[in-house]
Order: C-alpha cells, then structure tokens, then sequence
C-alpha cells in the first residue's frame, strides 16, 4: 500500500485562547504547537496498515517552515516520505489548501505511482473547516468518507466505520480512495528514542506555495462568553455532600 | 441600511423515526433567521419519504416550500448523491444560500456541495445576515467553539453548516402554511459509488451523547482502577461515565467514552466532574450541559470557572461517601 496522509500543525492552547492585539491570530508566543489530534491517528493507522501489508507510508503538511516538526514527529514513528508545502505565516483557506496539495499529489503521483489511500483527519482542531479531504477527493476524481473510526484494507477496497445514532455505519469504497479519519481510531505509540534519532535526519522535500486569498474574509477573532464567576463552593471533603444530595434533589437527577 | 429582498434560503434537514433531528431543527432556526434578515422564504429539502408530522415540524419552524427529494436508484445515504440532489435544487429554485446542521453528514454534504460547485462551505456557524445583495456577515466556530470568527463570506450561494452546540431550536411565531414539492433525481454511478452498506447497532449502556447524567473521571482519578468507585456512582445514577482525553491518552478508557473536542459532545442535565482540570479540550464536550459540579483537589483548577457548584477534595474520600449517601436515601424512600 502506497499510503499519503496529510497533517497539519496547531497550536496547543490552554485553558482559556488569548488573542493578539488586533484579534485578528492567537497569540501563539507562550504555546507550544503539536500535529492536530485525527491527523496523529491518521500517520498511526497508516503505520500499521504499512507494518502489516507493506508499502510506504508519505505525510504531507501544508505550513509555515516550523511546521517541518510536526514531519519529523511522523517521522519518527514511522512515516518515511516527508512532503512540506511551506507557506508564510498567514493561514490558509481550505479551497486553496485543497487545491495545493491536489497540486503536489498529482505531480508525486506522476513521479512514483497512484497512492492507493490518502487519509486526513477529519477536521483540524483550530479551523474545523471539515472539507479539505473531500476537496482533494473531488479534484481527483476519487471515493471519500467522513468520520471514520475503523478501516478495513481488503482486497481491492476498504471497509470503513463510521458511528451514526447508537451505531456504526458501514461504507465500502474502492482503492484508491480518501479517508477522514477520527481520534479513537487507534491508541498512537510513543515515539522510540531510535524513531526520534532517525526522523532529526530524514530528508525533507520541500516546496514553497503561493498564498491565496479566499471568499471568507475574516473581520476578528473573540473568545465567546462563557459563565465567568467562578463555581460555588460546596465546602470540602465528604462534609460537602449532604449539599450536593440537596442540589440533585432539586435538579431531579436522583432515579 | 436598506437589503435587496433575496431570493431565499434552503435548509437540508436530516430526519429520523421520529421527524426531524435535533441539528436539523437548529440548522432550521439558524436558515430561517438569515432569511428574515433579507424578508425571503425559507425553504427544506428533505431526502425520501416525509411524514405528515415531519411536514408540520417544518410548517412549524417557518417553512413555506418543502422539497421532497426522490433519488431513483439510491435507498441508503450516499453523500455525493445527496450533495448532487442539493446543487439541482439549489440551481433550480434561485436561492442565495443553503444551510446544513454541523452533523457528520451535514459538513460531509455540504463539503461535497462546496467542491462541485466550486464554492467556499463556511462550516459550524453560529449566526448570518446578509450584509448586501451578495454577501453574508457570519460568526462561526473554531476550536470547537473555544473561539468565535467574525467573517463575511462574498459570493452567492453561501453554504452554510451550524454548529451543533450554539444555536438553540426555536419555532417561528407563527406557522406558516407548507408547500409540499416533489424533486426526482436520476442518480448515476458516480451518486452511488460511496454508500452506507449496512448499519449496525451497539448495544447495552446508557449513550453518551443522550445522557441525563454524565458521570465524567479524569487524570485525578489516578489509574484504570480508580474507576471502579465511579461506575458504581454512575450505577446509582443511572448515568453514563464520561472521559476526559488524558484518560483515553492513559489507555484507562475506551476513546469511546471522550467527553471533548475530539471525543464526544454531551448535552446532560447534570454533569459530575471527577478529578479533570478542565482544558480548553475538554470543555468544548460539555458546553451544553446544563448543571455542571467539579470535584477536585485543586481549588484553583480552570473547571472551577466553567462548573456552578465545586467539592475540593480527594475523590477517594468523597466518592464512596456519596455513594452511600445515595444509597441511604435510595432505601429511605
């Protein structure tokens, strides 16, 4: 299996977002980034299918030039391609995101085959646009599904499950085709010390694409209202339950 | 500022054994207030059969045309199917937006709409008005919710999905009367090629997402069998066990059990905090609980700011006391 998944890098915000002065970004200064939470599934469930049928497994990310971490931490838990669309510091549309990586998988797959799975993950945990997999499906032409939190290499096709109102919805699609994919879908692994030492060293192609503006134009950034008192306190230890029996009896969520 | 009267608004509703689904209902409220906002008609698109309960819903929510979409050819959901039957009927009736609940197969709908007809899909709004003849002034969501946008999206049709936990359902003031239209689709190979084979129920256990009373343990609980004295709680509550993702991280507990951003939303009558200090993450999973209690050792904790009542304390001492006070009572009565 020729296996691509695409990774994008957020930032790892706390409890509560701050915003730049023009509430136009986060302010990023104080945070670390990370990979977006489905795309780390995603780069682990190709690992295995890769581990266990053979084959390769490429990530590609779309991103400023730090966004080259987020690689090597794929890297280092088994991806062994590693594709960087680098960008400038501005944030990208999912259309012209789409249309970028169409761009790079066309020309790869010129150079060295049809990748028989591309995953994503199903939304990023910054943007949550939900789109950019069936963009790239769309352009080439290709199946894609949703949500996915199983998948099943057969023959030629996949078996993927998706859960749907106290269930799970089975879809079939034929190879080569596009999958999003959910956290939950596996446990990923801890990188090894040796996958570390081996991702520092991994060649990186890299290739710098033109920002694009998109239709949504953003105005500002605000971090909603939420109930800003802070909780009642019951009191401490067992001596506050009798007055928290008192607030379920009130509320009616004592059977 | 005067706005051109526009030629209207379509909402996709999703429907059950039931009538309409709860997003739906949302997304419908969300279609129906952009529509105000330029004095045009709300219109659904419905895919299959509709019921005579689901025609008042939509009469209900201020619906003047309902489509009735036939797909010959197709039973099951199929998205790029049900996106070809929305981009018809988008083009045959004019209107200037189409509007989608934020469910999984809301955004994959919508998202296939957007990548036919070449457009922007703005995904998990929380509210829209049109700012001139071909714009729309719109917030949304990002972080799942942790953040708001303020945007405005050029180009018509607008396709909008609604955040699943921002807007809240509510009836028109009056209904209106409902015309009922049918609009058949031919569907071809490429409608058909990813479809929903089989489904497959789950059973035992109270659902998460639907749960009255969400019982939730984090990192504080300390280990896998830490958990015991919560699902004997959650026995005696009747309540389903929720997680926070250092648990599922920890491998304590099945991902199934996420309360979060990429885990499962709750909508409880009361959520039970154990022991989770309450990340931006997390948080995004139970926005729309309606009474939320923290127990926690650390008083200072962010969960403290989000929860209505806090116990500090050890959950290994106020754990097994509450459930024995639950279960005094039980037997008192």
């Amino acid at each position: 299996m020729n296996v691509l998944v695409c990774v994008k890098r957020v930032a790892m915000v706390g409890a509560r977002i701050v915003l730049t002065l023009d509430a136009k970004e986060v302010d990023v200064r104080q945070l670390g980034f990370t990979m977006s939470p489905h795309e780390e599934c995603a780069v682990e469930e190709a690992v295995r299918i890769v581990e266990r049928d053979g084959g390769v497994v490429t990530v590609l990310t779309l991103g400023p030039p730090e966004a080259s971490e987020q690689l090597r931490d794929a890297a280092s838990i088994g991806a062994t391609q590693l594709v960087h669309l680098v960008t400038d510091a501005r944030e990208w549309d999912p259309v012209a995101t789409a249309d970028a990586i169409v761009e790079s998988i066309r020309s790869h797959e010129a150079q060295s085959g049809t990748f028989d799975l591309i995953l994503f993950g199903n939304e990023a945990a910054d943007t949550g646009d939900y789109q950019v997999g069936v963009r790239v499906a769309h352009a080439l032409a290709r199946p894609s599904v949703n949500g996915i939190k199983n998948l099943e290499i057969r023959e030629k096709s996949i078996r993927a499950r998706r859960e749907f109102r106290g269930g799970d919805e089975l879809y079939d699609l034929t190879l080569p085709c596009v999958v999003a994919v959910k956290e939950g879908i596996n446990l990923p692994r801890y990188p090894s010390l040796p996958g570390r030492m081996r991702a520092k060293k991994m060649a990186i192609e890299a290739t710098s694409v033109e920002w694009r503006e998109g239709l949504l134009r953003l105005e500002k950034l605000r971090v909603p209202v939420e109930p800003s008192e802070r909780a009642e306190i019951l009191g401490n230890g067992a001596d506050a339950v009798p007055a928290l029996i008192a607030l379920f009896e009130q509320w009616g969520v004592l059977a | 500022m005067s706005i051109t009267p526009r030629a209207g608004v379509l909402c996709f509703v999703e429907q059950d054994d039931d009538g309409v689904v709860d997003a739906s209902l949302r997304a419908l409220t969300f279609a129906r207030s952009l529509a105000e906002s330029s004095d045009a008609a709300l219109s659904a698109a419905v895919i299959g059969e509709t019921s005579s309960t689901l025609l008042e819903i939509l009469s209900s929510f201020g619906v003047s045309d309902a489509y009735q979409v036939s797909l010959h050819g197709l039973a099951a959901y199929a998205p790029l199917g049900w996106a070809r039957a929305l981009v018809e009927l988008v083009k045959s009736t004019g209107v200037n937006a189409l509007v989608a609940a934020g469910s999984d197969r809301g955004n994959e709908v919508m998202a296939n709409v957007g990548a036919s007809m070449g457009l922007p899909m703005v995904a998990n709004c929380l509210s829209a008005s049109w700012s001139d003849a071909s714009s729309v002034r719109l917030s949304r969501q990002r972080w799942a919710g942790s953040l708001i946008e303020e945007a405005v999206l050029e180009g018509v049709p607008a396709l909008l999905s609604v955040a699943s936990d921002g807007v809240v359902a509510s009836p028109a003031k009056d209904p209106t009367p409902t015309t009922s239209h049918e609009f058949r689709l031919d569907v071809n190979e490429t409608d058909s090629s990813v479809h929903v084979a089989e489904w497959i129920g789950r059973g035992g256990g109270v659902a998460l997402a639907d749960a009255r009373v969400v019982v939730g343990g984090g990192r504080g609980v300390g280990s896998e069998d830490g958990f015991a004295a919560l699902d004997e709680l959650a026995l005696l509550l009747g309540a389903a066990v929720g997680v926070s993702r250092a648990v599922t991280s920890a491998g304590w507990r099945p991902h199934a059990q996420q309360v979060g951003q990429t885990g499962t939303r709750i909508s409880a009558e009361l959520y039970l905090a154990c022991g989770i200090s309450g990340a931006t993450q997390h948080l995004a999973g139970c926005r729309s609980a309606k009474h939320v209690v923290t127990i926690n050792t650390d008083a200072d904790a962010p969960f403290l700011s989000r929860a209505d009542y806090a116990i500090v304390g050890d959950l290994s001492v106020v754990i097994p006391a509450l459930v024995l006070a639950i279960e005094a009572r039980k037997s008192a009565h």
